[in-house]
């Protein structure tokens, strides 16, 4: 089986702090920062390295804030758990 | 186990060959104004999502509304025309009429397409007018803070209903779709929602679907859209989408009500 893996890139000066993109992630990646932007909201930041690219993060954000990349790494040889 | 396969660094996944999801480019590079978790934002976003893989940026003419998407003309990256509040419908008649190749669009609250603009939105679905209506339902009057729109629900709390709408007194609430569905101009009309992301996908397609109909000439589209109000709605976002599944969508259920027939 071929794993797949992701990584989201977010424009924190642009996050509003809604909190649905947090709701919407199946692997608990993302939580709300304490820090805040220019306009004062905190921004969402990635506490996990779990992401697996799936794109309901991005799909959610009202204000297009996540860019996100998936990759499909095909194991050198299958390994029985 | 396969740990090695796991040890993949960012830079080996961050690369223009793995990008799933990028801001849509007819979206123009700006920060809205819009509350946070704010419907109205994801509409955009989807729309010009829409546009773009169309590629019909250059051949779209919008027209934005009074309520709180005034400023939709300063996002979306196209050809836009500012309407007085509830005219969206008459506008874009003459624009469609003097420009029938263009796709146009009106982008319209519950308030300016069913109360103030009632009569505008009703004539131009009744004359079977070629465009597409995007209705962003959110059964209040947002920009101004909050009052009652003939979109409100039973029961429902706002400023100029602070016990709840009660039909006897307020009237009922108005199913603006199911209204002109029947209307022999009206090609199309479809119930969406934005908050989750399952609804976001197909509210999307539904938006796409709009304009290969009006491509085809088959008339008049309305793609209503339940939105939230998170900020009037007293709620936080996450609360806010919830109270449109729970609630709002019971009332008010998502599908197609009229679809064309389909021309082999
Ligand atoms: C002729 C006129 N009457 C009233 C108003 C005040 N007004 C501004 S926006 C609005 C209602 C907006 O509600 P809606 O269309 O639902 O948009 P939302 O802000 O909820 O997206 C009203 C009554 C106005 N600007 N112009
Ligand atoms: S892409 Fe999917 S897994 Fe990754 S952060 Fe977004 S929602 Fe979570
Ligand atoms: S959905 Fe978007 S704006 Fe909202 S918290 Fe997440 S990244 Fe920020
Ligand atoms: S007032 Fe309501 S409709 Fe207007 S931007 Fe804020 S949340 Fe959106
Ligand atoms: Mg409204």
């Amino acid at each position: 089986m071929a794993k797949v893996v992701g990584e989201v890139i977010i424009d924190i000066e642009r996050c509003k702090g809604c909190e649905l993109c947090i709701q919407a992630c199946p692997e608990q990646t993302l939580a709300l920062g304490k820090a805040i932007n220019h306009k004062g909201y905190q921004y969402v930041v990635k506490v996990n390295d779990n992401c697996t690219g799936c794109v309901n993060c991005a799909i959610i954000c009202p204000d297009a804030v996540i860019t996100v990349y998936r990759k499909s790494l095909k194991p050198k040889q299958e390994v029985a758990v | 186990m396969a740990g090695e396969v796991l040890d993949v660094v960012a830079e080996d996944i961050v690369r223009p060959e793995n990008l799933v999801y990028r801001r849509p480019s007819a979206l123009l590079d700006v920060d809205m104004h819009y509350c946070p978790g704010c419907g109205h934002s994801t509409v955009h976003k989807i729309f010009m999502e829409v546009v773009e893989e169309m590629g019909i940026q250059h051949d779209i003419i919008g027209v934005a509304p009074v309520g709180c998407s005034v400023f939709a003309y300063n996002y979306m990256d196209i050809d836009m025309q500012q309407a007085a509040h509830g005219r969206a419908c008459a506008v874009a008649t003459g624009i469609k009429r003097m420009l029938p190749d263009k796709f146009v669009f009106t982008y319209q609250g519950d308030g300016d397409l069913a109360a103030i603009g009632g009569n505008e939105t009703l004539h131009a679905a009744n004359r079977g007018e070629n465009f597409l209506v995007i209705f962003i339902n959110n059964a209040i009057y947002g920009m101004t803070s909050g009052q009652m729109a003939p979109t409100t629900i039973d029961g429902m709390v706002t400023t100029t209903s602070p016990y709840g709408r009660d039909p006897k007194t307020m009237g009922y609430p108005l199913k603006f779709g199911d209204l002109i569905a029947p209307l022999p101009g009206v090609a199309y009309v479809t119930r969406q929602a934005v908050n989750t992301v399952q609804n976001v996908r197909r509210a999307k397609k539904a938006l796409q679907r709009a304009l290969e109909y009006q491509k085809q000439g088959l008339g008049f589209c309305l793609v209503e859209i339940v939105s939230n109000c998170p900020s009037n709605w007293k709620m936080t976002p996450v609360e806010s989408n919830k109270y449109v599944q729970n609630v709002l969508i019971p009332f008010y259920p998502l599908g197609d009500i009229k679809v064309p027939e389909v021309k082999k």
